[in-house]
């Protein structure tokens, strides 16, 4: 683990060089065990795929003080580490209008459409982090048969509730934004609602696994949340 | 009472001092672009420093008063005009019932801050009432003002205000080199390379925004070509992309990205930044991170020492 001042009021922490399941579990372990502390002085955590950088209030607390407090928690939360994991069952339809790029992806992988579907939908994935905009969540854990790179031009807009692929990530869009992920299905699930508590469905360290719906159960369920 | 969007403006959006606890979910801190500005305006008119107050871009707002109402406007000069007659920058003036605020193009910076006593009057989301423009939602539903738009003004607990010592205009426009530490990949960069940033003048491209200052000129390159994996970010980083131009990440930047940062702008300087426009030129300074800190610190406090009882 390496500590290393990125700002004058930020610490990044640094696990390791490659995604692994044991870096990512420790970035979620110190990412739980800050979160637990509660401290105020401490005003941002943005987990990453091997880091967690650690932004705080510099005219109430130092680097060496933010240092400190990370090397506890890295201890708390080692031990803390065992606790079982959040699954979100997250619904998804994989119609061809939701998904326009599902035979791209079929044909990338040498599948066919229903293959990618069920690949898609039988996989536990680990939510590595949010970024991009509110409530995007990275998922890891795609099955490698589905590895398919993003689109050369993105869209310009992308309908919220999206699910995509992008090289060995998958991800739902949470709202309407540009995106160059290869898009494969649509969940009718609200990802991220600024007035809920908390505003996402998932964030770092659960799990989502995917089950497909057809359009009927996903229209009743676009109703039943609006 | 209520204040009236006669012209909205360039780009014009309710904001505090930003939203903090919630970068793990994704979410920018947004806030006032030049921090500083906003607060000095808020405590001119005797709010908390961090009351919601409209943040005006390039171009001002036009507001019809419906009651009295005490404002101040700080930032940039926007050339403010009540119901026609000029007023200053940085100090309380008077608002009747039914006149006409006229903001202008603004003349030297970016932005300017217009808070009103007793602070606007908005939902907090997540803390804070800060618009998220792209998230669409905080401030006034979610968005820039639009023509038309009421906005309603908290009444006032207290309605003391306060003058701006003479002396404090200096700091408030101070130029010269934008100060920064190392960034987290530093030492993706060679010496030399880090040396070029420093020694050269970039312009602040048109495609810069609150998320983002695009710069144009001297292009950077990293050691080699390896692939940063997608770390948080924290404000004011300054990131290389392949291209070489750097990209200074602002209020409403992503909360992670993929490309290495080569330094970081100090808190102290941050509000600089959200001063700076488009073809601006902008040089940098490496300072000690010891530096960063006590800089921080003397502004705060310089900032309870810059006011007198109006």
């Amino acid at each position: 683990m390496k500590i290393i001042p990125a700002s004058d009021s930020s610490l990044l922490v640094v696990f390791g060089e490659a995604i692994t399941k044991e870096t990512e579990g420790r970035v979620i372990a110190l990412f739980h065990a800050l979160q637990a502390r509660q401290d105020d002085r401490i005003r941002n955590l943005h987990p990453g795929y091997v880091s967690l950088l650690v932004d705080f209030d510099p005219l109430a607390v130092t680097h060496q003080e933010v240092g400190t407090i990370i090397e506890s928690a890295v201890q708390t939360g080692q031990s803390a580490a065992s606790i079982d994991p959040e699954v979100v069952a997250i619904p998804v339809c994989y119609d061809a209008e939701f998904g326009p790029d599902l035979a791209d992806v079929a044909a990338h992988t040498g599948r066919s459409t229903d293959e990618v579907i069920r690949m898609h939908s039988s996989a536990t994935y680990r939510v590595c982090f949010l970024g991009f905009t509110a409530g995007f969540a990275y998922l890891g854990g795609m099955p490698e048969a589905l590895h398919t790179p993003r689109l050369a031009t993105p869209r310009r807009a992308v309908a919220a509730g999206s699910v995509g692929i992008a090289g060995g990530q998958t991800g739902i869009y949470p709202t309407e934004t540009p995106g160059g992920w290869r898009l494969i299905g649509r969940t009718p699930l609200r990802m991220f609602d600024p007035q809920a508590d908390p505003p996402t469905r998932v964030q770092a360290g659960d799990r989502v696994r995917f089950s497909s719906i057809d359009r009927i159960t996903f229209e009743k369920l676009v109703q039943g949340h609006s | 009472m209520t204040i009236r969007v006669v012209k909205p403006g360039l780009l014009t959006t309710v904001q505090d001092r930003g939203r903090y606890g919630y970068a793990h979910l994704g979410i920018s801190p947004a806030g006032a672009a030049d921090g500083l500005s906003l607060r000095i305006a808020n405590l001119l008119v005797g709010n908390a420093e961090s009351a919601p107050a409209l943040e005006m871009t390039l171009l001002g707002a036009t507001l019809e008063f419906d009651e009295p109402a005490i404002i101040a406007v700080c930032g940039a000069n926007c050339e403010g005009m009540m119901n026609g007659a000029a007023i200053g920058n940085n100090t309380p003036v008077e608002a009747r019932a039914g006149n006409v605020l006229r903001c202008g193009s603004t003349t030297d910076r970016a932005r300017c801050y217009l808070a009103v006593q007793g602070g606007f009057d908005v939902p907090v989301v997540m803390g804070s009432a800060s618009t998220d423009i792209r998230g669409r939602f905080g401030g006034h539903e979610g968005r820039r003002l639009q023509t038309g738009d009421v906005l309603r003004v908290r009444k006032a607990n207290q309605t003391r205000t306060r003058r701006l010592r003479a002396d404090a205009f200096d700091v408030l426009q101070r130029t010269g080199p934008i100060r920064v530490t190392r960034g987290a990949q530093n030492d993706w960069f060679t010496a030399d390379a880090f040396a070029r940033f420093l020694t050269s003048t970039y312009t602040v491209s048109e495609q810069s925004d609150r998320a983002g200052l695009r710069l144009k000129g001297e292009a950077i390159s990293t050691r080699d070509a390896k692939q940063l994996l997608t770390d948080g970010i924290p404000l004011g980083a300054i990131q290389v992309p392949q291209g070489g131009q750097p990209i200074i990440l602002f209020v409403d930047q992503q909360t992670t990205g993929g490309y290495p940062k080569i330094a970081n702008v100090i808190a102290a300087d941050m509000h600089r930044i959200g001063q700076l426009r488009p073809r601006d030129e902008v040089r940098f300074n490496k300072v000690s991170m010891a530096d960063a800190i006590e800089a921080v610190r003397a502004q705060e406090r310089w900032l309870k020492d810059i006011f007198i009882a109006a």
